[in-house]
C-alpha cells in the first residue's frame, strides 16, 4: 500500500502529532508492504521527519492556503493523494484533522476510519480499531473502498525514532486551488497562554469535586507543575466554574491519551472515563476506596487529597530532580 | 430562514453495555434510547434562529423505527417539519448522502448537527454533508452570530479557541456551551403524538465500511492499590519511575 501521512504544523513546526502519523503509516507500509509520502502544508522545517523515518516528502505550497480553510486543505491533500497515488491517507484526529477528514473522504470516494487508536494492514485490507460508546466497547471496522482514510486518535501511536534517522527529500507540490475551495476560513486564534493543553500533554493532573473548592486547586497545579504537567479537571467543577472549561476532560470535554493521568478526588463517571480510559497509566486519588475510578487505575492511593497531593508533589520532586 | 437539523438515537449515557449475539453490534435488549445529547444543542439553536429571524425548522432522522421518537421530541419542540428516513446503518457516508439527499430538496440556509453522535462517536456527519452539498462548515461550535448571509462561529481547538467566518448556507456542529436546551412541555408532547411525520425511502447508496467485531475493552488487570502512608506514597512515586517509567 502507497500511504499519504498528512504532517500538522504549529508556526512552521511539525506537530508531536506529525511524529505519530508517519510511525503509524510506516508500521501500515511495512506490514503491506509498501511506502510512506509525507505531506506538509505551507512552509515547514521537516528535518525532524526524518528521525522518525521519513525521507519523501510533499510540501504543498499556494496563496489560498495561508487562510487556513479546511476545505482547502482536504483538496489540497486529494489532489496530493490522487497525484501520487496513495491507496490510504493517514491523519491526526485533531480538531482539524477532525474537519478534514470526512471531506477528504468524500473526494476521494473513500471509506474513512475515525479516531482509531489501532490499524492492521497485514491481512491485505485495512482494519481499524476505535473506541465506541464512550471507551465502553470497541469496534473493528473494515473499509470496503479501494482507497481508503484513517485519523488516529492523538498520543496513542506512540512516535518511534527510526534506527538510522533518514535524510528528507522535500519536494514541492503546488495544488489547483480556486476560491471556491476556500469555504470557512480562521480569522482569529486564542491560545491559552504559558499553559500546558490536556490535549497535547504527556501527563496530566486532574482534579474533580473532592477538592472542595477552586480555592485548593493550587494542591493540583503544584503536582502538575513539578512534572511538567497540564491541569485537567471533572465537568462536575468545571460546571461549578471552578476551572475554565478549556480543562474538561471526558465525553462532553476533551479526549486525551497521556502517558500519565492523575485524577484526585474524581469519582471516575463513565463520561469522565470516555475522555481518558486510553491513557496509559492511571493513578488514582480517592478517598472512598470503592470509588469506580480504582476499576481502571493502574495504581491507587486511597486517601485524602488534601494530605496526599503535597506529599506526592514532594516526593516526586526528589525523582524529577534528580 | 430555512433551517435543517439533524438528529440522531442513541443508547443513554448510563447504558450497560453488551455485546450482541452476532458479535457486531451491542444487545438493545433493555437499552433506553436517548436523542443524542449534542443534538439537543443543534435542535435548541435551530429554534433559537426560527424566533430571531422567522423561517422554518426541519427535523431530519435517519435510522431504524424506534428513531422516530426522537421527531417527536423535536415536534413536541415545535419543529415545523419532520422527516424520518428508514435506513438502519452505521456507516457516516450512507447517514450523510441521505441528510444531504433531504437538503438538496429542501435548500436550508442553515443546517445545524451535534458535535458527534455518543454512540458511535464518528465526527463525520456534518463535514461529510458539507463536502456533499459544496458548502463551508464549522465543526465544534460553542458560539454562533449570523448576521445576513454572513456567519462567525468560534470553535475549540487544542490549547484555545479559533474564530471562523464563513457565508450561508453552512453546516453547523454543534459543542457543549452554544446554548441551554429547552426541554418540552407535557401538553406539547402530547400533541405531538399525533403529528405527522413524512417518511421517506433510503437512497440507494452503498456502505464504504463494514464492522468486523465488536469487543468490550480488554479488563484492566487490577490496579495496585495504597494507603496515604508516607512509605505508601514513596513506593508508588518509586514504581512510577522505574516500573512504569512514566516519570
Ligand atoms: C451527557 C453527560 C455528559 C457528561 N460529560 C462529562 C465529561 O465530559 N466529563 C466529566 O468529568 N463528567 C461528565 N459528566 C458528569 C459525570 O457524570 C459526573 O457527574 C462527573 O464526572 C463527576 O465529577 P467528579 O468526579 O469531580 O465529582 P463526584 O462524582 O462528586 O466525585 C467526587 C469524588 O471525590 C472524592 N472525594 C471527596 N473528598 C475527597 C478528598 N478530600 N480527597 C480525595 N477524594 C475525595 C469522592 O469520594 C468522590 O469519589 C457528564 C454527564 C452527562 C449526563
Ligand atoms: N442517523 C442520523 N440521523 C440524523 N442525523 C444524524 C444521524 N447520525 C448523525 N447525525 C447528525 O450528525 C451529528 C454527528 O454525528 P456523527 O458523525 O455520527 O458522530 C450528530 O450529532 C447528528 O446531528
Amino acid at each position: 500500500m502507497k500511504i499519504l501521512a498528512y504532517l500538522e504544523t504549529l508556526d512552521g513546526a511539525l506537530k508531536k502529532t506529525a511524529f505519530e502519523t508517519i510511525t503509524a503509516a510506516l508500521t501500515l507500509a511495512k506490514q503491506s508492504g509498501g511506502s510512506v509520502v509525507g505531506l506538509v502544508i505551507g512552509s515547514a522545517d521537516t528535518t525532524q521527519a526524518g528521525v522518525y523515518g521519513l525521507a519523501d516528502c510533499l510540501v504543498a505550497k499556494h496563496a489560498l492556503l495561508e487562510k487556513q480553510s479546511t476545505s482547502a486543505f482536504a483538496e489540497t491533500i486529494a489532489q496530493a493523494a490522487k497525484a501520487e497515488n496513495a491507496d490510504v491517507v493517514i491523519l491526526p484526529a485533531s480538531s482539524t484533522g477532525k474537519e478534514i477528514a470526512p471531506r477528504l473522504a468524500v473526494k476521494l470516494e473513500a471509506g474513512l476510519a475515525p479516531d482509531t487508536v489501532a490499524l492492521d494492514a497485514s491481512g491485505g485490507n485495512l482494519v481499524a480499531t476505535r473506541p465506541v460508546f464512550a471507551g465502553k466497547a470497541r469496534l473493528n471496522v473494515k473499509i470496503t473502498t479501494a482507497k481508503k482514510v484513517a485519523t488516529i486518535r492523538p498520543n496513542v501511536f506512540t512516535a518511534k525514532k527510526a534506527d538510522a534517522a533518514a535524510t528528507v527529500t522535500n519536494r514541492d507540490f503546488a495544488p489547483t486551488l480556486a476560491d471556491n475551495h476556500v469555504k470557512a476560513t480562521v480569522t482569529s486564534v486564542s491560545r491559552n497562554t504559558g499553559k500546558l493543553d490536556v490535549a497535547e500533554a504527556d501527563i496530566i493532573v486532574s482534579g474533580g469535586r473532592g477538592l472542595k473548592g477552586p480555592e485548593n486547586f493550587h494542591l493540583v497545579e503544584s503536582l502538575a507543575g513539578t512534572l511538567g504537567a497540564a491541569v485537567g479537571a471533572s465537568r462536575a467543577v468545571v460546571d461549578a466554574g471552578w476551572r475554565p472549561h478549556g480543562e474538561q476532560v471526558g465525553q462532553t470535554g476533551k479526549t486525551v491519551s497521556p502517558t500519565l493521568y492523575i485524577a484526585a478526588g474524581i469519582s471516575g463517571a463513565i463520561q469522565h472515563l470516555a475522555g481518558m480510559s486510553s491513557s496509559k497509566v492511571i493513578v488514582a486519588i480517592n478517598k472512598d476506596k470503592d470509588a469506580p475510578i480504582f476499576q481502571i487505575a493502574d495504581y491507587g492511593i486511597v486517601g485524602d487529597a488534601f494530605e496526599v497531593l503535597p506529599k506526592l508533589t514532594e516526593k516526586v520532586k526528589s525523582v524529577v530532580h534528580r | 430562514m430555512n433551517i435543517l437539523v439533524g438528529l440522531s438515537q442513541v443508547p443513554d449515557t448510563t447504558t450497560k453495555i453488551v455485546i450482541g449475539a452476532d458479535n457486531k453490534a451491542i444487545d438493545a435488549k433493555g437499552v433506553k434510547y436517548i436523542m443524542n445529547p449534542y443534538d439537543e444543542f443543534a435542535l435548541e439553536e435551530a429554534l433559537r434562529l426560527k424566533e430571531k429571524n422567522g423561517g422554518t425548522v426541519t427535523a431530519v432522522t435517519v435510522g431504524g423505527d424506534t428513531a422516530k421518537e426522537v421527531l417527536r421530541t423535536a415536534l413536541a419542540l415545535q419543529v415545523d417539519k419532520a422527516i424520518f428516513i428508514k435506513a438502519d446503518s452505521a456507516d457516516s457516508f450512507v447517514i450523510a448522502s441521505n441528510l444531504a439527499a433531504v437538503a438538496q430538496e429542501s435548500k436550508p440556509d442553515v443546517i445545524l448537527f451535534g458535535r458527534q453522535s455518543i454512540d458511535y462517536d464518528s465526527f463525520q456527519v456534518a463535514p461529510m454533508v458539507a463536502e456533499l452539498l459544496d458548502m463551508p462548515s464549522v465543526t465544534m461550535t460553542s458560539k454562533l452570530e449570523i448576521s445576513g448571509t454572513s456567519l462567525t462561529a468560534e470553535r475549540d481547538i487544542e490549547g484555545g479557541k479559533e474564530t471562523v467566518s464563513a457565508s450561508l448556507p453552512a453546516v453547523i456542529s454543534a459543542q457543549k456551551g452554544l446554548n441551554e436546551p429547552r426541554y418540552p412541555k407535557l401538553p406539547d408532547i402530547m400533541k405531538a403524538k399525533s403529528k405527522p411525520i413524512e417518511e421517506r425511502a433510503a437512497s440507494a447508496t452503498s456502505a464504504r465500511t463494514e464492522i468486523v467485531s465488536m469487543e468490550l475493552p480488554a479488563a484492566k488487570g487490577k490496579g495496585k492499590i495504597f494507603s496515604d502512608s508516607d512509605g505508601d506514597i514513596s513506593e508508588l512515586v518509586k514504581l512510577l519511575h522505574e516500573e512504569a517509567k512514566v516519570i
